[in-house]
């Protein structure tokens, strides 16, 4: 059996919908912050699946990926590190404690 | 390699030598020098914003095997960014040296030149990675500063809201760029303008739909606004006031340059009724949330959405006329908004008030102050001969410029019928200053000199804008 193309891209698109319905559902900050890691990998894969799939002659999506994932890593420490001082302050890192300025 | 390349990048260079020395002073001075950091911040800055009017028509160049270009359009917008940032800079001097702040105060500068230069990448980017990278590069030094009052619950609350939506963002426009890779084979602007021209399928308008989807959130279009309102009244003054004139500005460049020039030819079949239900939904949805603020930062929230839909109006005629008056919007709203910023942003750091009420009677204790915030509120509203008018004027004219269809009309009565709603929530800020009387109004108080060179900055903006007509006509030829 030929491991086609739709082969990654369904559990691709699985993986982004997962995040999204755990960015959506879950209250716990890191939790959500792992729903969005699901999302970026997601795109990390799609990427490199259609590279090689599609224009293996080029590196373009593989470039891409890299950096996404660099650029995730990012994000992500930077995220962390909010969470923990809205700790320090709060004690607290659940989102529907972190309803002060509703009006 | 060819290095010459990099003399094409005249202001990245530029800025990115501005961040350096204020790192380095910062860094190795001693504490009791490093007083002047807001102030050697300033004066670099202003060297910066004078080294980009030089020469005042530069040529189109690129760099970075076409990654990145510069043309007089792109120099020009990162001008108006740069005016922006130095008033931002002068504005928050006295906020810089008080006395929580003080100790991390280099911090702020260099994150703040750090998003700018982001900014530009973004906006002169020619290939996806360079634009996303450009992208990112401003809004997480963006989160940070969005973060900067560690002993205030609001900051962290705000932040974690924006960096949670900043990411998902993101997301959401990667995954949308990752279909338009599958669907093209490259990520530079031509290369998919190319492709776009010959197929068109329904994968495509789901890509983008996307990176439309994406935008909306960085540009804060209804219904992808939500974090708005928090973040701008959680986060520092001249934070917010960054955020809703700066990288609002920049974003709203990057999103005119990818539509139309990269999906410009799906304008008819796909982004232009995207835009239409944003552009409604935008404008309507922000006029009516800002009506019932009473924190002020957050009706400046509202009503900085609201403005977003205007400014997308200049992108939806999709005609070189939209490019010109949508830099020119930018540059109003970028003296409106800082006028009205620094008025509350002074009043804050005197008194610590922040609410609409708290201004009843502002006009008998403070005149100078409730003057300038009349301007503002009378240039974002559109009064003639404010320069809000004009500015609002070449946006409703450029969106019908093009094939003028009879549904374009329709918008632009749309938002007409708005502008006059907005009248009503932007003169209650001037009724509550010169009319409402107050027990206790905030007393008389000399601003720091800083804040009132930045009010008077803007002022002359908003007058000047309005009856110079030099500015426009600039803008014009640099487009044409």
């Amino acid at each position: 059996m030929d491991i086609t193309l739709i082969w990654y891209l369904v559990p691709a698109l699985v993986m982004f919908c997962c995040g999204v319905y755990g960015f959506l559902t879950r209250r716990n900050m890191i939790a959500m912050l792992i729903s969005l890691e699901l999302m970026l990998n997601a795109v990390d894969i799609n990427f490199v699946v259609f590279n090689r799939y599609l224009y293996p002659g080029s590196m373009e999506g593989w470039m891409f990926t890299l950096f996404g994932i660099a650029i995730a890593a990012a994000e992500t420490a930077l995220a962390i590190a909010i969470i923990i001082n809205l700790f320090r302050v709060s004690k607290n890192i659940d989102v529907r404690d972190a309803t002060h300025m509703k009006h | 390699m060819d290095y010459s390349q990099f003399l094409a990048m005249k202001q990245e260079i530029g800025l990115l030598v501005v961040f350096l020395l204020i790192f380095l002073f910062d860094t190795f001075s001693s504490r009791k020098s490093a007083k002047a950091v807001p102030a050697l911040s300033v004066f670099l800055m202003g060297v910066l914003t004078l080294w980009g009017f030089c020469p005042l028509n530069s040529a189109d160049a690129s760099a970075f095997a076409g990654m990145y270009v510069t043309s007089p359009v792109m120099t020009a917008i990162k001008n108006i960014l740069n005016v922006g940032v130095l008033i931002i800079l002068v504005q928050s001097v006295k906020w810089a040296n008080s006395e929580f702040v003080a100790i991390r105060r280099g911090e702020f500068y260099e994150l703040v030149l750090l998003t700018l230069l982001g900014m530009y990448f973004m906006i002169s980017s020619r290939h996806f990675l360079m634009f996303i990278i450009g992208l990112e590069t401003a809004s997480l030094p963006l989160c940070a500063l969005v973060a900067f009052d560690k002993n205030r619950y609001e900051s962290h609350e705000a932040a974690i809201k924006y960096v949670l939506t900043a990411v998902f963002s993101s997301a959401v426009l990667l995954m949308g760029l990752s279909f338009v890779y599958g669907l093209c084979g490259t990520l530079y602007y031509d290369g998919i303008a190319m492709m776009c021209r010959s197929q068109f399928g329904v994968m495509m308008a789901v890509a983008l739909a996307f990176v439309m989807a994406g935008f909306g959130f960085k540009i804060s279009l209804v219904p992808f606004h939500l974090w708005t309102a928090d973040v701008y009244q959680g986060a520092p003054t001249p934070v917010t006031s960054y955020l809703s004139v700066i990288s609002k500005g920049s974003a709203a460049f990057a999103f005119l340059v990818v539509l139309t020039q990269v999906f410009g030819s799906l304008y008819a079949d796909a982004w232009e009724w995207m835009l239409y239900a944003l552009i409604i939904l935008t404008i309507t949805i922000g006029n009516l949330f800002a009506m019932r603020q009473v924190n002020m930062k957050r009706f400046l929230a509202f009503s900085s959405i609201s403005q977003a839909g205007y400014i997308m109006l200049a992108i939806i005629g999709d005609n070189p006329m939209g490019v010109s008056a949508l830099m020119f919007y930018v540059l109003v709203y970028v003296f409106s908004n800082l006028a009205a910023f620094g008025v509350i942003g002074a009043i804050e750091n005197a008194t610590g008030k922040v609410d609409m009420t708290d201004y009843n009677g502002l006009y008998k204790t403070n005149p100078r102050l409730a003057f300038t915030m009349m301007l503002a509120m009378f240039s974002l509203a559109g009064i003639p001969p404010f320069a809000g008018f004009f500015s609002k004027f070449f946006v409703f004219t450029s969106a019908l410029n093009g094939t003028g269809s009879v549904a374009l009309y329709v918008l632009v009565l749309i938002a007409l019928i708005n502008t006059i709603i907005s009248l009503y929530y932007y003169l209650l800020v001037v009724k509550a200053m010169f009319i409402n009387d107050s027990d206790s109004p905030v007393a008389t108080f000399r601003s720091a000199c800083s804040e009132r060179v930045g009010m008077w900055i803007c002022v002359a903006g908003i007058i000047g804008l309005g009856i110079v007509s030099y500015f426009y006509d600039y803008l014009l030829t640099v487009v044409y």
